[in-house]
């Protein structure tokens, strides 16, 4: 277990009375990949921007290396940033916007020396495969290398925590995916502690250590990857985290729970006696079989084709279920199902239970909107962007 | 949409620049006459400029002028820059009707700047016992220059990727360093513009340096003015020409400068 770096405590935010940050706990180990995963306006870029230093909590305290840093201006913290729009200095090429941060170092009251910043930033271009791009003018490069050069301009200053603000929004598919990797890499070759903070729930799930999930300006759970997936904490977390069935249920005693009036045997415990609970079931544990030999039975409203597997959404007593499956069948077909007992996850109510988890209103439609791109976190000057505009 | 004009277009269009520019290139042609008629064309000679050259009153007018202009213009546009990043770091609520403040002296009547400042000028100089001259005209030019320097550099800075100031910051820039290293590089075309404004409409001004420069000094244009309604020469046609050219050099100067930025620009977000 490595050491604790940065410290959150207690830490509240607000704009213009508006809290967008509750009483926030968290703690950043040395070395990881913390992924602050949650939708538009969760609190997760505030709480970015407050460990940079361009926002002040207005109540709480920072602690970086056990030393309190709530009043030290974003040039005197060793954090390095990379902006949601890379924020490169249009006037400047691709090897002076790296070198820019070396340039206004001072070791014992001296500048570095001109080589060893020409060393520095050749090394960089390197670790992000930008060879050979030094006189390049920043402005005409493509989405992908503005982001190099952004990556390579924080870690140049080998800074000991990178922040990346939603830093692959603004590309395509395919180089997302392989920036994702880029990324990984180079975190792991350099072992600098990132904090990543995105919306995108398969990108935190695919580069993270650890995967804080927020909304509403709190945190909902710490864990991870495999975690958040397996053990979501509440409906809220079950619903953002990949695709689940949210169901009202009973716990009846350590094991068994009662869902539709059917008793159904799981492996969680440590519930009151007949204590409603919310019961996450996974579309991908869930057991097609013949409509007798199910455990509950249902009709196939609507099939999606999805590569692999198909996205069928089936009708059990006017609760519609997502399950997916390699097998068709038709809609309107009658069909059982068998889910296993560590397919069925239980989780205490919470007041995000019945918001979540039916898909009578499935389509694809409402997928696109759940990822778009938009991200209108509450900012201190978010007048001013807005009439900029 | 780019459909050629037709006739009733071009024939329209000449007019207009018959009648704008027409007026100008008589004064010209006739800052050339070897006589001094100023309707008859009677051969072409230099003379009136060598006059002019000559003429020791002018040439004070032309130093109190390009002076004048110099230090104007870079006064103006320090206050202005600074001015037009103060504006741009406030909350909309405060920002938008100090703009619009900003705007209102240009709208003003020159007259009523004028006539105020001189108003002005002359009971703060009986409270400081100091009178009418250089000083309060570079004063006046100062202050009617900078709304314009202000007004070249807002669009600007209204381009600037706010994040840009925090990335400097981040990468260990106080702020006014990401003023200098960051702030100013992006917004330099639109000091330069304010800065060749400021200059131009300081040479060009006449009727609030009339009011604020005292008995002592003249401008250019002051001079002129006092040359028609002493006797009416030539020499008048050359210094309005000489005048006429370095405004024109300088807006087309400004205008060259905006295609190529536009050019820039839309090169930049083509990629």
């Amino acid at each position: 277990m490595s050491k604790e770096l940065i410290r959150l405590s207690k830490c509240s935010m607000a704009f213009d009375g508006e809290y967008v940050l509750k009483d926030i706990d968290l703690y950043f180990k040395d070395k990881e990949f913390l992924t602050l995963l949650g939708p538009s306006g969760c609190g997760k870029t505030t709480t970015l921007r407050i460990i940079g230093g361009f926002l002040k909590p207005i109540s709480g305290d920072v602690y970086f290396d056990g030393v309190r840093i709530n009043d030290v201006p974003p040039h005197k913290r060793a954090v390095n940033t990379i902006f949601q729009k890379y924020a490169l200095f249009p006037h400047l090429n691709v090897f002076e916007n790296i070198a820019f941060g070396l340039k206004l170092q001072r070791q014992n009251g001296k500048k570095i020396s001109k080589t060893e910043i020409s060393e520095r930033v050749l090394e960089m271009l390197d670790i992000v495969s930008l060879k050979g791009f030094e006189k390049r003018d920043v402005t005409l490069l493509s989405g992908g290398q503005q982001q190099r050069v952004a990556i390579a301009r924080a870690l140049v200053n080998r800074p000991k925590v990178l922040l990346l603000d939603e830093p692959l929004g603004a590309l395509d598919m395919r180089l997302r995916k392989d920036m994702q990797n880029e990324l990984k890499r180079i975190q792991q070759a350099t072992g600098i502690t990132f904090i990543y903070v995105t919306h995108d729930q398969e990108e935190a799930l695919a580069m993270s250590d650890t995967i804080v999930v927020m909304e509403n300006g709190e945190i909902q759970q710490i864990g991870t990857p495999e975690d958040i997936y397996n053990e979501p904490k509440n409906a809220f977390v079950a619903d953002f985290i990949g695709e689940s069935n949210i169901l009202d249920g009973i716990m009846h005693q350590d094991g068994v729970v009662e869902i539709f009036g059917r008793k159904f045997s799981c492996l969680d415990g440590g519930f009151a006696k007949l204590e409603p609970v919310d019961v996450v079931i996974r579309p991908e544990d869930i057991d097609i079989v013949d409509s007798s030999a199910g455990m509950l039975r249902g009709t196939v409203t609507s099939i999606t084709f999805r590569g692999v597997l198909y996205d069928i959404i089936v009708d059990f007593h006017g609760f519609k279920w997502l399950i997916q499956t390699t097998e068709l069948y038709p809609v309107g077909a009658d069909i059982g199902i068998n889910i296993d007992p560590d397919g069925i996850h239980i989780m205490k109510k919470s007041s995000f239970s019945g918001m979540f988890g039916d898909y009578s209103s499935f389509s694809d439609e409402y997928e696109n909107i759940s990822d778009a791109e938009f991200e209108f976190e509450p900012m201190e000057d978010v007048e001013r962007t807005e009439d900029r505009g | 949409m780019n459909k050629k004009p037709g006739f009733f277009g071009r024939f329209y269009m000449s007019i207009i620049l018959f009648f704008l520019y027409a007026p100008i290139f008589v004064l010209i042609v006739f800052s050339f006459n070897s006589t001094r008629s100023r309707t008859v064309w009677t051969g072409f000679s230099l003379e009136w400029y060598r006059r002019l050259f000559s003429d020791g009153t002018i040439l004070d007018a032309f130093y109190t002028t390009l002076i004048v202009a110099v230090l104007a213009s870079v006064i103006a546009t320090f206050i202005g820059t600074v001015a037009a990043v103060g504006f741009f770091n406030m909350r909309s609520r405060w920002r938008t009707p100090l703009t619009q403040i900003n705007n209102i002296p240009m709208m003003n009547a020159d007259i009523v700047t004028g006539v105020s400042l001189s108003l002005l000028f002359v009971s703060l100089g009986t409270m400081l016992s100091f009178r009418l001259g250089f000083g309060t005209l570079l004063l006046a030019h100062v202050t009617f220059c900078i709304p314009y320097v202000v007004l070249a550099i807002m669009p600007k800075l209204r381009q600037i990727d706010r994040n840009l100031v925090d990335a400097a910051c981040d990468l260990g820039c106080t702020w006014m360093q990401a003023f200098r290293k960051v702030i100013i590089p992006e917004i330099r075309p639109g000091i330069i513009n304010g800065l060749i404004i400021a200059f131009t409409l300081s040479i060009d001004d006449f009727v609030i340096s009339y009011f604020t420069a005292g008995g002592n000094i003249m401008t250019l244009p002051m001079q002129i003015f006092a040359m028609t309604r002493r006797r009416v020469s030539p020499e008048i046609n050359a210094l309005s020409t000489i005048l006429f050219m370095s405004v024109l050099i300088l807006l087309i100067i400004i205008n060259v400068r905006d295609i190529k930025q536009e050019e820039k620009l839309r090169q930049r977000t083509s990629v």
